[in-house]
C-alpha cells in the first residue's frame, strides 16, 4: 500500500500556491514534481564534490565520476540492461532519438522503409523524416482506431523485408493508451528490423525489462521519473551500439587522436562526447532510487485508482468527451467539454491553482484524427489524491459555467 | 479619443473589479460580443502563428485610419483581441506604432503577455503594428 499523504511530504513543491490557491498539479505527463531526497544529492553534488569527470587525478574528480558511474549502474540495473555500457547518457528523449536516427543515416538505403505509429509525439515524428530525406528511405504509419490503440492487423500488412526499423512509444502522450510493443517487437525481429521504443511515458509508471522485451533500443528522460531535466538515457543492444557510428565528436569519445586519424572510445563513451550532465546523471539514478523505494506495483496499482476515480468523476460532466479510451491504459485523462476551446478551460483552471495540459500536446497526428483543435490533458502521478481530483472537478464545472 | 486616452477608459472599467473572477467573466463577455470578421477574411495567410488557438485579424484604412476586424475559436483569447482591436482601431497608424502596451499590465492581464503563454497576446500585438507598419509605408 501506498501511503499518499506521507509521499507528499517528500515535494516541497506540493506546498506551494498558485494564484492564491493550494496548487493541484496534474500536468506530470509534461513534467513531473522532484522529491526533496533528489533535489538533496542536487545540492550535494554542487556543494561538496562539483568536479570534471573521467579525466581528473584528483579526489573531486573521482568522487563525481563514481558517482556518475554508479547512477549509471543504477540505470542499468533498473531497466535490467545487460551490460552498464549499453546505457548512453544523453539530453533527453528527444536528443536520444536522435542519435539513433543519425546514426541510421549511414545503415539505411533507398527503399528502406521505416515504421512509426499514428500515437506518436512530434519528437518521434520528425526524426525519422529527417532521416528518410537523408537516405531515401520510406517511412510508414501504423494507423489507430477510434479508442486510440494501435491496429495491429495494419502493422502486420506494413512489414517486409524492406523494413528496417520500427519506432513507437509505449505509452501515448496524448492519450495515455499502452501499446502492446511485446508483439511489435517480435514482428519486428521476424523480418530483421530493429525496434527502438520511446518510454518517455512509461518510465514514471511502469519497470520495463529491456531483456525480456529484446528490445533493441530503449529511449526515456529523468525529469517525467521525478528526476532533473535535461538528462535522459539511450539503451542499446551492444550489437546495435557498435553498429552506429558516433553521433558528435569532442572530448570524452575519443582514444586516440592525430590529424591523421582518431580512433574512437568504446562504449559508452563513444556516444558522449564532451563534458556531461554530471550532476543530472547523478541526480537521474537518485529519481530511480526513490521511485523504487516506493515500488512500482503500489504506483501502479495506486495510478490506476486515480484514473478510473477521475474517469467516473469526469464522465459525470455534460458534455465531456474522453479521447483514449483504450483498455491499457496510464493515469492520463484526454478530453474535451461540448465545443469550449480547451485553452479557454486551461486558462480558468489556472486561475484556481490547477495545473493542466492544453493544446495538441506535440502530437498533432492524434488531433487531426479526432478532427480538434486539442485537449484538456489531466495527467496523475502518485503523489496526487482523489482530493484534488474532487477539487478538480468542481473547478472544472465552474470554468465551464463561465465559459458557456 | 486617443489611444491613451482608450487605454484609460479600459483601466477605469477593470479597476472596478473586485477579483479574477469578474475579470475574466469581463474578458468572456467581450469575447462574445467581438465584432467578427468576415468569413472570406479567415484565411490561413490572416492567422497569427504562435497561438494555441487560432486567431484571424484583418485590418482595412479608411480616412487615414485603420481598422482592425478579429476572431478566435477561444473566448478568452476573443476577449484579449476585443480589448486590442478597441485601443487600436480607428487610429492613425502613426500613433498605432508609437504607442506603448503598459496598460495591459495596469488591467491585470499582464500574465498573458509571458512568451509562453499559449494565447500569443505578444504575436497579436506585434500583428497588429504590422498592419500599421504597412499602412504608414502607404501614406508616406
Amino acid at each position: 500500500m501506498l501511503d499518499v499523504q506521507n509521499i507528499r511530504k517528500d515535494f516541497p513543491i506540493l506546498n506551494r500556491t498558485v494564484n492564491g490557491k493550494p496548487l493541484i498539479y496534474f500536468d506530470n505527463a509534461a513534467t513531473s514534481q522532484t522529491p526533496q531526497q533528489v533535489i538533496d544529492v542536487i545540492v550535494d553534488y554542487y556543494s561538496n564534490y562539483n568536479a570534471n569527470i573521467h579525466r581528473g587525478v584528483h579526489s573531486l574528480s573521482q568522487e563525481a565520476t563514481d558517482a556518475y558511474e554508479q547512477a549509471r549502474i543504477k540505470i542499468q540495473k533498473h531497466f535490467n540492461a545487460k551490460h552498464s555500457y549499453e546505457i548512453i547518457y544523453t539530453a533527453g528523449t528527444t536528443h536520444s532519438i536522435n542519435l539513433v536516427a543519425n546514426g541510421f543515416s549511414s545503415l539505411l538505403k533507398k527503399g528502406d522503409e521505416i515504421i512509426v505509429s499514428a500515437l506518436e509525439h512530434h519528437s518521434n515524428i520528425v526524426p525519422w523524416q529527417m532521416l528518410c530525406e537523408r537516405t531515401g528511405a520510406s517511412l510508414k504509419v501504423i494507423p489507430m482506431n477510434e479508442n486510440g490503440e494501435l491496429i495491429m492487423s495494419a502493422y502486420d500488412a506494413l512489414l517486409n523485408d524492406n523494413t528496417k526499423l520500427v519506432f513507437v512509444n509505449h505509452i501515448s502522450n496524448a492519450l495515455g493508451t499502452i501499446n502492446p510493443i511485446e508483439y511489435i517487437i517480435e514482428k519486428a525481429h521476424q523480418v530483421g528490423a530493429a525496434v527502438l521504443v520511446d518510454g518517455a511515458q512509461s518510465c514514471p509508471h511502469l519497470k520495463p525489462d529491456v531483456q525480456a522485451l529484446n528490445v533493441d533500443f530503449y529511449v526515456c528522460s529523468a525529469h517525467k521519473i521525478c528526476g532533473p531535466t535535461g538528462v535522459g538515457m539511450l539503451y542499446g543492444k551492444e550489437e546495435w551500439l557498435n553498429k552506429l557510428p558516433p553521433y558528435q565528436g569532442g572530448g570524452e569519445m575519443i582514444a586516440e587522436v592525430s590529424f591523421e586519424k582518431t580512433t574512437y572510445a568504446a562504449l559508452p563513451h563513444k556516444f558522449e562526447a564532451g563534458t556531461p550532465n554530471i550532476c543530472g546523471g547523478i541526480a537521474f539514478g537518485a529519481a530511480i532510487d526513490y521511485m523504487n523505494s516506493i515500488g512500482f506495483d503500489n504506483i501502479a496499482q495506486y495510478e490506476h485508482e486515480l484514473l478510473e476515480y477521475g474517469t467516473e468523476q469526469l464522465q459525470q460532466i455534460e458534455g465531456l468527451k474522453i479521447y483514449g479510451t483504450a483498455k491499457e491504459k496510464t493515469s492520463v485523462i484526454s478530453f474535451n467539454v461540448s465545443n469550449i476551446h480547451p485553452y479557454d478551460i486551461g486558462t480558468i483552471l489556472d486561475k484556481m491553482g490547477i495545473a493542466v495540459r492544453t493544446g495538441h500536446h506535440c502530437a498533432q497526428p492524434i488531433m487531426d484524427f479526432y478532427k480538434i483543435p486539442g485537449t484538456i490533458r489531466a495527467s496523475f502521478m502518485f503523489y496526487n489524491t482523489k482530493e484534488e481530483i474532487d477539487a478538480f472537478i468542481v473547478a472544472l464545472k465552474k470554468a465551464i459555467m463561465m465559459l458557456s | 479619443m486617443t489611444i491613451e486616452e482608450v487605454q484609460n477608459e479600459i483601466i477605469d472599467e477593470f479597476s472596478m473589479f473586485e477579483d479574477w473572477e469578474e475579470r475574466y467573466q469581463y474578458m468572456i463577455d467581450l469575447g462574445k460580443d467581438l465584432p467578427l470578421i468576415e468569413e472570406k477574411y479567415k484565411t490561413e495567410d490572416n492567422i497569427i502563428k504562435g497561438c494555441q488557438s487560432k486567431v484571424w485579424v484583418h485590418a482595412n484604412m479608411k480616412d487615414d485610419k485603420v481598422n482592425f476586424t478579429a476572431d478566435s475559436d477561444a473566448i478568452i483569447t476573443k476577449g484579449i483581441i476585443a480589448i486590442l482591436i478597441r485601443v487600436f482601431s480607428n487610429q492613425h497608424p502613426k500613433d498605432i506604432l508609437e504607442a506603448n502596451t503598459d496598460f495591459i499590465d495596469k488591467i491585470g492581464l499582464k500574465e498573458h503577455l509571458s512568451p509562453t503563454r499559449a494565447n500569443g497576446l505578444v504575436s497579436m500585438i506585434k500583428q497588429l503594428k504590422m498592419y500599421a507598419i504597412a499602412y504608414q509605408t502607404q501614406l508616406n
